[in-house]
C-alpha cells in the first residue's frame, strides 16, 4: 500500500512538474502559490507513505558520537536545550538521541536551558521520549534538570566559575548542594562534555565563547540547519563536532542504532524526516532548473528579435 | 464587516466547533479531560492553518494568529523570568518572609545585601513607563549596554578573531608528513586519509587568502591579484550556496513538523 502511494505521489508530482515546464516554455507564468502547492505535496506524500533512506554518519557527527561513546562511565555531561517550538522539529530529535546515548553509556546528565521555552520542551522530551526507555534511571542520581535562567550569555558567563551562583536549586527547588550529581561539580570546568542544542541567541555560539574557549571544556553542538554554516569555522579546535539540522539528527540516530542495536525500535524522527527532505529538495532543484531554462530561452529569443 | 468576511468567519467557526467535537470524541477513552485536550489540539491546528493561509494571501486569521503569538510569547518569557530568576535567585537572598510566601527555602548564608543593587536598577528601568521619569531608565540601560559590550568584546575578540586566525594557520602538508616517498608509498584516498587532509588544509588556506583579497580595495583587481579576487568571489558564492541549502533544509523541517502534527495529532491519519 505504501509503495503504491509513493509511486502515485511521485507520478503526480513529477507529472505536474513536466506540465509546468511545458507551460513555462510556452510563455505561461507560474504563480507562486503553485510552487507552494508542489512543496506541500512533496512534503506531505512521504509523511503519508513513509520513504526512508540509509544514513551514514559523517565525520562531524561521528566526532560527537565518539566523544559520548568513549567517555568513561559516570562522566558528567551537560545538555542545554536552547531552542523554542519553532526550532524543535529539527533540533529535538538530535537532543533526544544524544540524551538516550548518554544514559545508555551510564553518564550523569545535567539538563538545562538558556531559553524559557526550552524548559517546557526539555520536560516534554524527558517524559515522552527519553525516560520511558530507561525506567531504572533516577532523578537527581543519574540525571537532573536545573531548568532555565534569564540572563542570556550572562548565564554561561557565571556558571563557568560557579554553577550554584546562578542555579541555587534544580527545577523542582531541590538545593543543588544536596544533589549527588553535583558532589564533584562546582563549575562548568568540572564537566566532561557539554552539548548545546539550538540555533538562536543565546545558544551554541555563546557556549563556545563563554565556556568552551575560556574554560577548555569540550563542546559539541546540535544546531538548526540555518545556523550550521556559521558553526563550521569553529571545527575542530573550538567544537568537537556539529549536528547540522535534521540531517545531523538522522546521522546520529543511524549511528546510535548501528552501535547499540537495542535502540532499533526507538522513534527516529530524524530518519523519518529525510524522506520529505529529499523529495522537497528534488522539487526545489527542479524549479531552479525550470526557471533557468525558461530564463535563458527567453533571453535568447529576445536577442534574436 | 463585509458580507463575504462574515460568511467566511461563520464557516471557520462552524468547522472549528465540528473539529472540537470530533476530536474530543476520539480522545474520550484516552484521557479524563478530553474536552480540554480536544480544544487544545483543534486550536493548535487552527493556528497552524491560519499562519499557513498567509501563503495564499494576507487575511484576518493570519493577523489573529500572529498577534496572539507575539502576546503569548512576551507573557511567557516574562512569567518564566519572574519565577525562575526573581523568585528562585533573588528573593531567597533578600527576605525570609518573601521566601516563605513564594514557598522557597532560603539556605543559611543566602542573604546578600548587594542583591538590592539589581533590584534598584530594575525599578529604575521600569521608570521608562513614567512620562516624566523616563530619563531615569537610561542609567540602568547604560549599565546593561556597557556590561554586555564589555563581556562580548573580550569573548568575541578571543574566540572569533584571535582563535580563528590561529585556526587558519594549518600545516599545508598535513600533520603526518614524513616525506614524499612515504606519502606516495602509503597513498590513501579515503576521507580520513592524508591526501584529503592536505587538500582540506589547502582549501582553508586558499579560501581565506583569496576571500581577504576580494575585500582589499586599495589595489586595483587586475592580473594575479584580480585572479585571486575572482577565486575569492567563488569561495563566497559557494559559502552562500551552502548557507542557502541549509536554510532550505531548515524550512522544510519546520513544514514537516507542522504537517506531521496536522496528520498525526489532529486528523489521526498517520500513527
Amino acid at each position: 500500500m505504501d509503495n503504491i502511494g509513493v509511486i502515485i505521489s511521485l507520478i503526480l508530482i513529477f507529472g505536474g512538474l513536466v506540465a509546468l515546464f511545458y507551460g513555462s516554455l510556452k510563455g505561461r507564468e507560474v504563480d507562486r502559490r503553485i510552487i507552494f502547492l508542489f512543496i506541500f505535496l512533496a512534503v506531505a506524500a512521504p509523511i503519508l507513505f513513509p520513504m526512508t533512506f540509509e544514513e551514514k554518519a559523517t565525520q562531524v557527527v561521528k566526532s560527537v558520537f565518539d566523544k559520548v561513546e568513549n567517555l568513561p562511565e559516570g562522566s558528567t555531561v551537560l545538555l542545554s536545550f536552547d531552542f523554542d517550538p519553532a526550532m524543535a522539529p529539527e533540533v529535538q530529535p538530535m537532543a533526544n538521541a544524544i540524551s538516550r546515548h548518554c544514559l545508555e553509556k551510564g553518564h550523569k546528565i545535567i539538563f538545562m536551558s538558556l531559553w524559557a521555552t526550552g524548559q517546557a520542551l526539555l520536560s516534554q522530551s524527558l517524559s515522552e521520549s527519553i525516560l520511558p526507555g530507561f525506567p531504572e534511571k533516577q532523578n537527581l542520581v543519574d540525571y537532573v534538570s536545573i531548568g532555565y535562567k534569564a540572563g542570556n550569555e550572562g548565564v554561561p558567563n557565571v556558571i563557568i566559575t560557579d554553577i550554584q551562583k546562578m542555579f541555587p536549586t534544580d527545577v523542582n527547588s531541590v538545593p543543588l548542594d544536596s544533589i549527588p550529581i553535583f558532589d564533584n561539580i562546582e563549575s562548568c570546568k568540572d564537566l566532561d562534555f557539554i552539548v548545546s542544542f539550538g540555533g538562536g541567541k543565546p545558544g551554541p555560539k555563546e557556549w563556545i565563547l563563554f565556556v568552551g574557549d575560556p574554560g577548555g571544556v569540550p563542546i559539541g553542538v546540535g544546531v538548526a540547519a540555518v545556523v550550521a554554516p556559521q558553526m563550521y569555522p569553529y571545527l575542530p579546535d573550538q567544537v568537537i563536532g556539529i549536528l547540522g539540522g535534521v540531517k545531523g539528527a538522522a546521522e546520529y540516530e543511524s549511528e546510535l542504532i548501528r552501535v547499540h542495536p537495542k535502540f532499533a525500535d526507538m522513534d527516529t524522527p530524524g530518519l523519518l524526516m529525510m524522506g520529505p527532505q529529499t523529495l522537497a529538495h528534488v522539487v526545489i532543484m527542479a524549479f531552479i532548473v525550470i526557471g533557468n531554462v525558461v530564463f535563458f530561452r527567453g533571453r535568447r529569443r529576445e536577442k534574436k528579435e | 464587516m463585509k458580507k463575504t468576511t462574515f460568511i467566511l468567519m461563520a464557516i471557520v467557526s462552524a468547522l472549528f466547533l465540528l473539529s472540537w467535537i470530533l476530536k474530543a470524541g476520539s480522545l474520550s477513552g484516552e484521557t479524563d479531560n478530553y474536552i480540554l485536550q480536544g480544544f487544545l489540539v483543534t486550536f493548535s491546528a487552527f493556528l497552524t492553518l491560519s499562519v499557513l493561509s498567509f501563503l495564499y494571501a494576507d487575511n484576518p486569521l493570519y493577523k489573529f494568529a500572529e498577534h496572539l503569538f507575539v502576546g503569548v510569547s512576551a507573557a511567557f518569557w516574562m512569567c518564566m523570568g519572574f519565577w525562575t530568576t526573581i523568585v528562585q535567585n533573588l528573593i531567597p537572598r533578600l527576605s525570609d518572609g518573601l521566601s516563605k510566601f513564594f514557598e522557597q527555602q532560603p539556605q543559611p548564608g543566602d542573604y546578600n545585601f548587594f542583591f538590592f543593587i539589581p533590584v534598584i536598577l530594575g525599578i529604575m528601568l521600569l521608570m521608562r513607563l513614567s512620562p516624566k521619569g523616563g530619563w531615569i531608565s537610561r542609567w540602568p540601560l547604560a549599565f546593561i549596554i556597557g556590561t554586555t559590550a564589555g563581556l562580548n568584546f573580550v569573548r568575541y575578540l578571543r574566540s572569533d578573531f584571535i582563535k580563528q586566525i590561529s585556526n587558519t594557520f594549518v600545516p599545508l602538508l598535513g600533520t603526518e608528513w614524513q616525506g614524499i616517498g612515504h606519502f606516495f608509498s602509503n597513498l590513501d584516498l579515503s576521507a580520513s586519509g592524508q591526501l584529503v587532509a592536505i587538500a582540506a588544509n589547502w582549501v582553508i588556506f586558499l579560501g581565506v587568502f583569496c576571500g581577504l583579497i576580494y575585500f582589499y580595495f586599495s589595489k586595483e583587481h587586475k592580473g594575479a591579484f584580480g585572479a585571486a579576487s575572482k577565486v575569492g568571489i567563488w569561495v563566497l558564492m559557494l559559502t552562500f550556496g551552502a548557507s542557502f541549502g541549509y536554510t532550505v533544509m531548515g524550512r522544510i523541517s519546520l513544514l514537516v513538523g507542522r504537517i506531521t502534527f496536522l496528520f498525526r495529532d489532529w486528523l489521526e491519519i498517520i500513527s
